[in-house]
Formats: C-alpha cells, sequence, structure tokens
C-alpha cells in the first residue's frame, strides 16, 4: 500500500494554489479519500497541492440567509459548530454520520462534494438544502446548484483547475422541520442509503419539502415526486408512507455484495418514511 | 503438617489482576517485525498474480532490474530450489500440490506470487514491481467447491482432474442401525461460510544472514518459531542449530500464523543471495488475499432420533473447500470437525465422509476454532431441527442427549475420549441468567404482535489443549524453563508463543504461587528460539493448558532444588518450602528464595549431589486432549420492515475448567463471541466465477467493530480438567464456538413462524428481508 512519488506543495495563499493547479497539480484536503486510492496506486497524482495551510479556507460564516462553509471545513467541525446546529441542522446532522471520529477529524466538505462519492452522505443533504457550490479557478469564480454540481459516479461540474472554494446553505427559520436516516453499509460504514428531508409547515399544510437521496443511485439527487405529493398535505402516517414510496420511482438502484437494486429501493422508502416522520415531528 | 511461620504472598492464581504485556501495547513502545531495522537492510515487494487461473508465457523483467535503486528481481525460476511451502498434514492418499515459493510455468490463484523486487527501500521496490511484464495465458477457474467437484469442472491442477485432495472416512457405532430404528430423521444442507482471518499486524518478515558464521535470524510474526525454524531450515538445507527464528511482538494471528508462508522461506533465501538483510511488510490487500482463510465447508447432515428426543446417529459429508495449495494444516483441519461431530452428546453411532476439493483460491487452514465451529454448527443447528420436529422445546432436547456426569471419562463414537464435565450446568445457568421461561411468554406475546423475537442455545464443546503427540503433526507437548537468577528474580522460558493471550502474566501468576514470589520478580520470556527451549507454539487453546502444565512441573523440579539448598543453609532435614520461604520445621528458623538463590549461585559449599545455580527445565507431553464445554443463549429481534438482526441479550456461559485470571478469560470470551457473530451476521469471503476475491479489503469485507457488540453477559461453571495438575482445559477459541450456532439458532427460531427452518450465515438483513417480505405474502 505504497503511493508512487509525487511532488507535495502547501501553499499558504489560494492564488499560488489555484496557479498550482492551473499547472496540472490536483489538490488535496483532508486525504481521507485520495490517500487510500494512492496507497492502492487506483490514482497517481504527480503534484499534490495540500489545500490545508491555504489562510481563511476553513471557516464556517453566517451572512443573512445564508451561511458559508471554507472548503477545508472538516466534517468535525460541520457537526460541532453552535451555529449550523442553530441555523442549518441538517447540515450538521449529516455530518455527524460520517464515517467515524478519525475521519471526520480529518476530512473536508470541499474534499467530500469534489470527490462526489455516489454513497457519501453530504450530498443528500445538499441537495435536500439547494445548497450553492462556489468554484474558483485561477482566473474564474462561478457558483453552481448542488442539483447541477453532482453530474455522476466521481463525476461533478468542476473543471481542470477548478476548486471547491466554499459551499453556502440556507438558514433555515423556525416552521423547518429536518432529519437525515442512513443505512449503513456494514463493511465501510458509507451509505447504502441515506435520506436528507427538509419540510416546512404553513398552518397545518405542508408549505415546502425537500429530500435528498445518497447511496441510491450512480448520484446524489433529488426526490421531485415524492416532494411534490407531500406539498399541500398534512403529513399523515398515511401520507407519509405513499410519499415514500416514491423516492425511488424511476431510480435506476445500484446493485452490489451489500444490497440489490430492489433491497435498497426498498430501504429508500423505508427511510424515507422515517425521515419524514421525524422532519415532521422536528417542525418547532 | 507442621505450620509455617512466614506469611505466605497472597494468591495470584485466580485474581483479575491486569496483562503486564499492556503498557507497552497501549503506549505504543512494543517492537513489531516492521519496527525492526538493520543498517544496510533492503526491502522485498512481491508482484501477484492477477489471474485465478493462467499459464506464464513469459515475465520481463528487465525494466524493474534498471530501475534505480533496485538490488535484485528474482522469478520462480532463480527460486526453483528453494524448495516449496510445507504441509504438515498427512492422510492416506493425499495429493499435495507442490506449491513453489514463486510461481514458475502458471499461476493458480489470485494473489499468487510471480516475482519479488528487492530495493532499497519499500518504495522503489514497490515501483519495480509495477515494471515487470507478465505474458499470461488466463484459462477458466473454479471459486466454488461444490462446482470444482462436477464434472467437467476447471482442473485446479492439471494432473489431479477432478479436483479432489482427498477423501476421508471414518465411523462409529452401528450408523445403519441407528438410522434403520429411527423414528425421525432430519436432513439438512449447512454451509460455514469462508473467512478471512484479519490481525491488527498483517504478517511481516525480515531476514538477516551471515555468511562467516552460517547462521541465519529470521523475524517473523508468527505463532509457531520453532516450527519455522525447524522447517525453513530444513527446506534451504541450513542448519537448524544456527538458525534463529524470532517472533517478536505479534499483533495477533487467530491461527492464521501457524504456518509457515512463502515469504518466510523466499526472505531467507533472498537475504543468502544477497548477503544483506531484507525486509518484507504485508500490505493489507496481501492479507486479504494471501494469509490463509478459514472455514469454507459445505456440510450435509443427516441425524436419526428416536420419538423422545433421544439421539441416536449422525452421517455427517463435508465439502471442505482446500483452495489451490496447501499450508501447514490445511487438510487436517476439517478431520477435527469429524471428532468434534458428536458435540456434548451421548450419540452412539456415527459416519463421516470428507471429500477435500481444490479451488483457484487461498488455501483454508485453521481459523480460531479450527474445524470446531464448523461441527458445533452443525450439529446445534441439527438439534434445533431435531427438537422443532418433534415439538420439543430446544433446551429440553439438550438436556435430554448430553453426556451425564457419571459417564466421564467418556469415550465418544469418533474415538475420542471426553475428560470431564457437567454439561448441563452451563444451559441451566444460562437459562436461569436468561429467566428462560419469561422470555418464551415474552415471544408468545412478542409473536402476537407481529414482531420476529428469537430465542437461541448453544451448548457447545471443544477439544482443546494440542495434544498428545501422536494426535498431532508435530508433537503436542510443551516445554519451560526456570531460572531463578543470582539475585532472586525469576525468568521463565516457555515454548509457546503468545500473541495476545496475555501468558505473561497468567505464567507470572502460577510463578508467583508455586515460589511465593511477587508478580514483578517474574519475567516471562517467549517468541526466540535463541532463547527458549523448543516449543510447539500457541494455537488451539494449547498454551496454558500444556505449557502452563510443563511451567508447573519445571517449578515443582525447582522446588525440590530450593528445598536442598535450604535443608543445607538451615542445616536440618526436616524443612518446608512455602510462600517463598524455606522453614525449619523445629527451630522456626527460616531463608528466603532471595537467599537461597545467592547460596546456589555463590556455590560455597552444596547440598549431596546438587550442582550450582536455581535451573529446571521441564518437557511434558499431555495424555489427552482437554474438552472445555459451554452454552451461549442468545436473544434477537429481527426488524421486519428492514431484515436487521439486534442482539437484545448475549449470554455466555463458559467452562474452561480452572480459571487463572478471571480478566483475561473475560477478554478471551468476548474477543471470540465478537468473531463468532461476525461469522453469524456479517463476515464471507466472497469470490466472482473467475476467482476475484470481491472483498478484498475492509471496504466490503464486514469485520465486527466494537459498536456493533452487544453487551456481553458472561458467567462460568468449573469442572477442572484431570488432564492436569491445574485443571485448566482453555477458553482461547471457546467464545467464537458457541457464538455463531446460538445467534443463528435465536434468529432461525425468531423466523419460525414463518416456516424458516434453517438459515445460512451471514444472516444479511436482505436475505432475512426477503424471506420475510415472501412470508407475509405467502
Ligand atoms: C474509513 C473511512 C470512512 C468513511 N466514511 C464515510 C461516510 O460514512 N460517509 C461519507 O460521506 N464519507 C466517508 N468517508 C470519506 C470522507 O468523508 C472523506 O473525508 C471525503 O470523501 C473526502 O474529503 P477529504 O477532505 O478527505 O478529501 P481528499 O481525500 O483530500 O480529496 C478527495 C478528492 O477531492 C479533491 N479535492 C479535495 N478538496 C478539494 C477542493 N476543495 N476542491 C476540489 N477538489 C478537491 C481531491 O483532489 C480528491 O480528488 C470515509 C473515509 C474513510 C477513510
Amino acid at each position: 500500500m505504497i503511493p508512487q512519488q509525487f511532488e507535495y506543495s502547501a501553499p499558504k495563499t489560494l492564488d499560488e494554489a489555484l496557479g498550482l493547479l492551473a499547472e496540472g497539480a490536483r489538490p488535496l484536503a483532508g486525504g481521507m479519500s485520495l490517500i487510500p486510492m494512492m496507497k492502492l496506486r487506483l490514482s497517481n497524482p504527480e503534484h499534490l497541492v495540500d489545500l490545508g495551510r491555504i489562510k481563511d479556507l476553513s471557516y464556517i460564516r453566517e451572512q443573512g440567509t445564508v451561511i458559508h462553509i471554507g472548503a477545508t471545513t472538516t466534517h468535525h467541525d460541520v457537526e460541532s459548530s453552535p451555529l449550523l446546529r442553530g441555523k442549518c441542522p441538517l447540515l450538521a446532522e449529516t455530518a455527524s454520520h460520517i464515517g467515524d471520529v478519525q475521519v471526520r477529524n480529518m476530512g473536508t466538505i470541499g474534499g467530500s462534494v469534489a470527490h462526489a462519492d455516489p454513497a457519501a452522505d453530504y450530498p443528500a443533504a445538499l441537495q435536500a438544502l439547494e445548497a450553492k457550490i462556489v468554484l474558483k479557478g485561477a482566473k474564474s469564480e462561478r457558483t453552481v446548484s448542488a442539483a447541477d454540481f453532482f453530474v455522476d459516479t466521481f463525476t461533478t461540474a468542476l473543471e481542470s483547475g477548478e476548486i471547491v472554494r466554499e459551499v453556502i446553505v440556507p438558514v433555515d427559520g423556525s416552521g423547518t422541520g429536518t432529519s437525515y436516516q442512513k443505512v449503513l453499509q456494514p463493511a465501510s460504514g458509507f451509505a447504502i442509503v441515506g435520506i436528507a428531508v427538509r419540510v416546512r409547515k404553513q398552518g397545518d399544510k405542508v408549505a415546502m419539502a425537500r429530500i435528498g437521496v445518497t447511496g441510491l443511485s450512480n448520484r446524489a439527487f433529488r426526490a421531485t415526486a415524492a416532494e411534490k405529493a407531500l406539498e399541500g398535505r398534512s403529513g399523515s402516517p398515511a401520507e407519509i408512507q405513499a410519499v415514500a414510496a416514491l423516492v425511488g420511482q424511476g431510480v435506476d438502484a445500484n446493485s452490489d455484495l451489500h444490497a440489490s437494486a430492489d433491497y435498497r429501493l426498498h430501504l429508500a422508502s423505508v427511510y424515507a418514511a422515517k425521515a419524514l416522520a421525524v422532519a415532521l415531528g422536528r417542525i418547532a | 503438617m507442621a505450620t509455617t511461620t512466614i506469611t505466605k504472598t497472597e494468591k495470584l492464581v485466580g485474581k483479575r489482576i491486569r496483562r503486564r504485556e499492556d503498557p507497552r501495547l497501549i503506549t505504543g513502545t512494543a517492537t513489531y517485525v516492521d519496527d525492526i531495522k538493520m543498517p544496510g537492510m533492503l526491502y522485498a515487494a512481491i508482484l501477484r498474480s492477477p489471474h485465478a487461473a493462467a499459464k506464464i508465457r513469459s515475465i520481463d523483467i528487465s525494466k524493474a532490474k534498471a530501475l534505480k535503486g533496485v538490488h535484485a528481481v528474482f522469478v520462480g525460476e532463480d527460486t526453483k530450489n528453494a524448495g516449496a511451502v510445507p504441509c504438515g498434514a498427512s492422510l492416506p492418499g493425499l495429493r499435495v500440490p507442490h506449491h513453489n515459493v514463486l510461481a514458475i510455468d502458471r499461476v493458480y490463484l489470485v494473489g499468487h506470487p510471480v516475482a519479488v523486487v528487492v530495493a532499497t527501500d519499500r518504495y522503489i521496490a514497490r515501483d519495480g514491481v509495477e515494471l515487470i511484464e507478465v505474458d499470461y495465458e488466463v484459462e477458466n477457474a473454479v471459486a466454488d467447491p461444490e462446482k470444482a467437484l462436477a464434472p467437467g469442472a476447471h482442473a485446479v491442477h492439471p494432473q489431479w482432474p477432478d479436483n479432489v485432495a482427498f477423501t476421508f472416512h471414518q465411523e462409529g457405532g452401528d450408523v445403519t442401525k441407528a438410522f434403520a430404528e429411527a423414528d425421525v430423521i432430519v436432513k439438512q444442507r449447512i454451509v460455514s461460510q469462508r473467512l478471512i482471518p484479519n490481525s491488527m499486524e498483517t504478517r511481516g518478515v525480515v531476514a538477516d544472514w551471515h555468511a562467516a558464521d552460517r547462521t541465519m535470524n529470521l523475524y517473523t510474526s508468527t505463532q509457531a518459531p520453532h516450527l519455522v525454524r525447524s522447517l525453513v531450515a530444513q527446506i534451504l538445507g541450513l542448519e537448524e542449530n544456527r538458525f534463529r527464528v524470532v517472533a517478536p511482538e505479534v499483533g495477533g494471528g487467530f491461527g492464521a500464523k501457524i504456518q509457515t508462508y512463502a515469504e518466510e522461506i523466499l526472505l531467507a533465501w533472498i537475504s543468502m543471495k544477497l548477503q544483506k538483510p531484507v525486509k518484507w511488510i504485508e500490505s493489507r490487500r496481501e492479507n486479504f488475499l494471501c494469509t490463509i482463510h478459514g472455514r469454507g465447508h459445505v456440510d450435509f447432515y443427516e441425524i436419526a432420533a428416536k420419538r423422545d428426543g433421544t439421539i441416536t446417529g449422525i452421517k455427517l459429508k463435508i465439502i471442505q473447500d482446500l483452495g489451490a495449495y496447501f499450508t501447514v494444516l490445511t487438510p487436517a483441519i476439517p478431520t477435527l470437525s469429524v471428532l468434534m461431530m458428536p458435540g456434548l452428546y451421548r450419540t452412539p453411532s456415527i459416519s463421516a465422509d470428507i471429500v477435500g476439493a481444490f479451488t483457484n483460491c487461498t488455501p483454508t487452514d485453521a481459523y480460531r476454532g479450527a474445524g470446531r465451529p464448523e461441527a458445533t454448527h452443525g450439529i446445534e443447528r441439527m438439534v434445533d431441527m431435531v427438537a422443532a420436529e418433534l415439538k420439543m422445546d430446544p433446551a429440553e432436547i439438550r438436556l435430554k442427549n448430553f453426556v451425564r456426569n457419571e459417564e466421564f471419562p467418556f469415550p465418544t463414537a469418533t474415538g475420542l475420549v471426553y475428560d470431564s464435565g457437567d454439561y448441563s450446568a452451563p444451559l441451566k445457568k444460562a437459562m436461569e441468567m436468561a429467566g428462560y421461561d419469561k422470555l418464551r411468554k415474552e415471544q408468545v406475546e412478542a409473536r402476537k404482535q407481529g414482531r420476529y423475537m428469537g430465542i437461541g442455545l448453544c451448548a457447545y464443546g471443544e477439544i482443546c489443549a494440542f495434544g498428545p503427540s501422536p494426535a498431532t503433526p508435530a508433537g503436542g507437548w510443551e516445554s519451560a524453563t526456570v531460572k531463578i537468577e543470582p539475585s532472586g528474580q525469576v525468568t521463565v522460558l516457555t515454548g509457546i508463543s503468545p500473541h495476545g493471550q496475555g501468558e505473561e502474566t497468567t505464567f507470572a501468576q502460577i510463578v508467583g504461587d508455586e515460589l511465593g514470589v511477587g508478580i514483578d520478580d517474574v519475567l516471562v520470556v517467549h517468541g526466540d528460539t535463541s532463547m527458549v527451549p523448543y516449543g510447539i507454539g500457541t494455537f488451539g487453546s494449547r498454551s496454558t493448558a500444556v505449557g502452563g502444565t510443563a511451567l508447573y512441573f519445571a517449578l515443582q523440579d525447582l522446588k525440590a532444588t530450593i528445598k536442598k539448598f535450604g535443608e543445607m543453609l538451615l542445616e536440618s532435614d526436616d524443612v518446608t518450602f512455602a510462600g517463598g520461604q524455606c522453614t525449619c520445621n523445629k527451630s522456626g528458623k527460616s531463608i528466603g528464595v532471595k537467599g537461597i538463590a545467592a547460596a546456589a549461585y555463590r556455590a560455597m559449599k552444596l547440598p549431596p549431589n546438587t550442582g550450582p545455580g536455581l535451573v529446571a527445565t521441564h518437557f511434558w507431553e499431555p495424555p489427552n486432549f482437554t474438552f472445555p464445554f459451554g452454552a451461549h443463549l442468545v436473544v434477537t429481534e429481527v426488524n421486519g420492515e428492514t431484515g436487521d438482526v439486534s442482539i437484545k441479550r448475549y449470554i455466555a456461559i463458559d467452562d474452561c475448567g480452572n480459571i487463572l485470571n478471571p480478566l483475561i478469560v473475560d477478554g478471551q470470551v468476548h474477543g471470540g463471541v465478537a468473531q463468532g457473530i461476525g461469522q453469524a451476521l456479517w463476515e464471507q469471503a466472497v469470490y466472482d466465477d473467475n476467482g476475484q476475491l470481491v472483498t478484498g479489503e475492509f471496504m466490503d469485507y464486514t469485520m465486527p467493530r466494537a459498536h456493533m457488540m452487544p453487551w456481553i453477559e458472561s458467567g462460568h461453571t468449573i469442572t477442572p480438567t484431570p488432564v492436569n495438575p491445574l485443571g485448566v482445559k482453555g477458553v482461547g477459541e471457546a467464545g467464537t464456538i458457541g457464538a455463531s450456532p446460538a445467534v443463528v439458532n435465536s434468529v432461525v427460531d425468531a423466523l419460525s413462524p414463518l416456516g424458516v427452518r434453517h438459515l445460512d450465515m451471514p444472516l444479511t438483513p436482505e436475505k432475512l428481508w426477503k424471506l420475510i417480505s415472501a412470508g407475509r405474502n405467502a
């Protein structure tokens, strides 16, 4: 488990890093996904640019109705941030489900979204939060929605030379309830399926429903048919069941040693029902 | 007997004493193979076959050789004279494949070593491996033992087209009559799936050859250093007395480090060839592919019983997945299953057949329990099925068939003699702790609510303390030397080779009590063939029962010498040695071990027929195996919606004879139970049809983790063995053996309202969900 030789830079500024990336270097964040691939020599970058020493790339800042999260913010920082716990609890809860303590202390939100593992946890929450992802290259900066960012297995809207600079999530006001429910793949701890739910009620009707799904297919997605079916309803147990059953509709589900496509789809609906019930119950 | 006037040191045996090996492990200061560094040391990396079956057309090593820092590249042709990986088991008609340390003209499993690169550091060595070009002619493979035995299957070894390595038959009693006269016959195919042992420390070797004095130092992560020494010295034609094997700190073995592996031979050979020390450390990925696997049984059981539940006969056919070649015990493991097939029951008649099948897979060999978990799983599942058939309670049928207390020593139909036991005691104790009757009532309620609650029992027996030498491949005795140093401190040299079992502590407890010295005055040395007497090693729950007994007898010899010195020094022939003091029963004068040691080494005067010094060595041959037993009771609930199993209660009552250190026994039981639950619920080596290992890393092979474990309520009954004076039976494997059938019986019980009678492991949620949904729709 020994990587090939590579060059390593640890710049202090973002510009310096972007300069190196423009020359074809590869960003290194927490290393929790990249280093294992390098050890197995599945990935053999010649030059790594460590984003870890760049000043002001790790932050959680509230600005008006949104919260900005810097790319190198660790899963642990997200999980334990009082700001996020108070104002965007779905993201903090999701972070708490990632890997183990060591992984959460090292792994970063930028690395996780850039890696786009189809079984990663964050993407489900980011879909449900309709998060924005800010991408920065040496000469450009652009903002894409989570819906557009996650393209396919390990494939995102990132272009070469670009990094994820930050993730922007909304402040959830009162009246919103959220929940992340995950079925662990028993060996890896990644998601067989993970369902992130965010619901808002007006009076006794669901005014807004967002359901992000990970693990089920090639990429995280929003279960829009299910969302629509819930909006305007009260969220009774029977309605929840019916809505949950729609989550996997039309999805080309993954199948592997740990869960066949049928079982995954079944789990998606069971866990969607759970997430919906919990989220509705959490509406203050 | 006269009373001593000296206060005896507090008794150590039986106390919950913390392990003396732990501080160095916890503080990270222990020395494992990979911590060994030598001047000029080179590093080896091995190119392994990516194919399960292929002919090697050609190998081009030129690019690897040209890489800066590469000292040498060797292929199979070079190592032809280095010999083959040894198999110690012998069975009539056994076909033993010649497994060269590097493949010569063909490969027959993924991971088969093909070439080795030796370089100045491990990075260059690994780079060199990538530069080797091998032209393979890929063939079909067979990765399933039943498919391997089917006509027309790919021959793993062309000279044996039927893939049969051996067949074995054993019978006892009159099985034909038993089945002819049976009221019920229950049949079932039962799989004990292939498992992959994973120690925290993978294997690793440092070989250090000194040509001038023809000495070899081989550091290796092994459970049996002397065995490695004898075998590798012989294979390479070296002198055994000049061949030193050191097992430094060994981070777990679980049976997978009893073997002598290709890398141990290869590294020694390379060190001689290059006249340099060489290191190889196994990667985790290599560990999955290249260290032995365990289990791999397909069993066909038939059991004959009377209407009252009396079991009269068992027929068993085992198809053993052997893998592609043999390590030291490969073919012998299923024969242990046959020996233990009657379990704890009186069963007068048995018949067993084994077919050993070659597959293009990693060899199977001893893995915690080695043959006994398979046997226990089989009999304990079958007994439950007979009970179900006869509508008997599973506890009742067990109690009815247990060997009775007055029948010991009990000869089994498989030719063993069970030493001692009170087989119903642990079962009754477990049921009492669980509140069995109440649980059954709760279960009735749960079922009314549509919940799947199960109660599973397992009464296990095992064969331990290997063993009488005639019944083992390499001798079954053990050795110990005890030295009291001139300062009075005590050094124990033991032939066993602990790697997590805690004998540095338990052996010091024995010494402390026998010599009346404090535990901190005792050092237990093991694992270095240049320091300790020849020993067999640590496996098969033998270390304390056999090695501890050798120590006990060495201590008795030493005590006799101490007494002689005491008599001389106290000028009396009426002297007692107790509590660390020789005391004259007349004058009351006494002298301690310290004073005696000083006198024995100063040797101004010596007792008659006694030389200077205080040393004793004892080699002890056990007259029989020991047979620990116990009962595990598991309460589970299966989630009807997802198929998830949750273990609500886990009760383990183990009888391992006398307990030297309850803390260590708890640890052994907990670890064992974790491994048994691992097999029951999660672990499995999965190969695809091409012989590729699908579960080749921790991302896919589900090792049990702390958060997946239930709380284990453990207890004991104590039935000392008459086989050794310590009365100890062994506990290293008990938990593993008891756990898997208890868990599976519990889940089968939970799902029995759906008509489920048997389930093969692992009990993955998807498997159970399918049954439940099918049952609901039926
Ligand atoms: C044992 C273990 C268990 C895990 N369990 C889970 C789990 O349960 N759920 C889960 O979601 N994840 C899990 N992970 C993955 C973990 O969350 C990783 O931290 C994460 O996927 C990658 O983040 P990183 O900061 O470590 O990125 P790295 O590994 O450093 O990088 C990953 C990839 O992203 C690129 N990259 C990094 N940062 C940026 C950036 N800012 N912009 C553009 N590209 C970038 C790198 O070049 C690389 O290609 C687990 C990992 C391990 C080792």
